[in-house]
């Protein structure tokens, strides 16, 4: 954010955000056929089932929610599945913050679209590109809308074949997601005295939540309580 | 199902559709809305600093620490890989590979 470089937003910038998404989209792709499948074991439509993955954008919540969907619903189930929608997405809300100093300087309006597109993997790449000193906000809608296509157009085959599915365990396709984000840590390690404390916090923190609570409250406590000791840390500068 | 069930309300599946979105959108843009709000001290920047990785750290260590063998070799070899040719692709690549040929060596482990 102290960079000199002035904010862009180019078609370069997308190209860049696009390529940098690559890796993960075979595992994306197998995980929306496999929600697409999931979704209609469960007896959604196709519109319903793409509607979800189009609009709801967020893998992981789609899943969840397929478990609590009705067959009818009344005003106390709706709020059930906002608010389990919620819970699954909070992590969301701790990578819109960190990643808001680098947003800055884009227009609200683009800045209001290019959030619908943050998700794990392209937050991630966003992240990436912004400790390398980029300034090119179309990173974000590169790979946002790449993972998009993607994401909409395997849902609808997978919807389709339903359990005829190929077997994601067999090629691992299962574990994109923890690799590419574990591979990741490598560029944001700052050195023992800067991140090494935080880090071990957010571990120890992030499994002890695992083990008491269910969901996905384990990413929010251990993210939290890192970025907390981070703060506490006297200024390595 | 029965669609006279008490309390049901018509086109429940597109509001329920639509209460995800909502919901998702919030968690999607209430964390930087809320950032642009608070004053940036020294204290907020380290903690800022600190959040990816810690966001990285938590999401990866406990999956990590459920899944077995596979899963802890593969995030392993992707980090190792990584580390040597900073390389995404060949990180991943690496990683899966591992993961499945332990799958495939010891399909119960």
């Amino acid at each position: 954010m102290s960079s000199p470089n002035p904010s862009t937003f180019t078609w370069q910038g997308a190209l860049i955000g696009a390529r940098m998404m690559m890796p993960v989209l075979p595992g994306l792709a197998v995980y929306a056929l496999a929600f697409g499948a999931a979704s209609s074991n469960r007896g959604l439509s196709l519109a319903e089932t793409a509607a979800l993955s189009g609009i709801v954008f967020a893998g992981a919540s789609q899943m969840v929610a397929l478990e609590i969907w009705r067959d009818s619903w009344t005003p106390l189930t709706l709020l059930t599945v906002a608010v389990v929608t919620a819970t699954v997405n909070a992590r969301f809300l701790l990578m819109g913050a960190a990643i808001q100093p680098w947003l800055r300087d884009l227009h609200p309006a683009r800045k209001a679209i290019g959030l619908f597109f943050m998700a794990d993997a392209t937050w991630l790449v966003s992240t990436r590109y912004a400790e390398g000193g980029g300034r090119d906000h179309a990173v974000l809608f590169g790979a946002g809308i790449l993972s998009w296509i993607v994401w909409v157009a395997a849902t609808i085959p997978g919807y389709v074949a339903g359990s005829l599915v190929a077997e994601p365990r067999l090629y691992a396709l299962d574990l994109v997601m923890p690799v590419f984000f574990a591979s990741m840590a490598v560029p944001l390690w700052r050195g023992m005295r800067v991140s090494g404390a935080p880090w071990l916090v957010a571990a120890v923190v992030a499994l002890a939540v695992q083990a008491i609570l269910p969901g996905y409250a384990f990413i929010v406590a251990g993210a939290l309580a890192g970025a907390l000791t981070g703060a506490l840390q006297r200024d390595p500068g | 199902m029965t669609p006279a069930e008490a309390g049901a309300i018509p086109y429940g599946a597109v509001l329920a559709i639509a209460a995800m979105t909502l919901a998702t959108y919030l968690c999607r843009s209430s964390g930087v809305v809320l950032m642009s709000w608070v004053r940036i001290t020294p204290r907020v920047q380290r903690a800022l600093a600190a959040l990816p990785g810690s966001i990285v750290v938590a999401t990866v260590v406990p999956i990590a620490a459920r899944s077995g063998p596979d899963g802890i070799l593969g995030i392993l070899v992707g980090l190792v890989v990584m580390r040597l040719v900073r390389n995404e692709l060949a990180a991943l690549c690496a990683g899966l590979a591992v993961a499945a040929a332990v799958r495939a060596l010891a399909p119960h482990a």
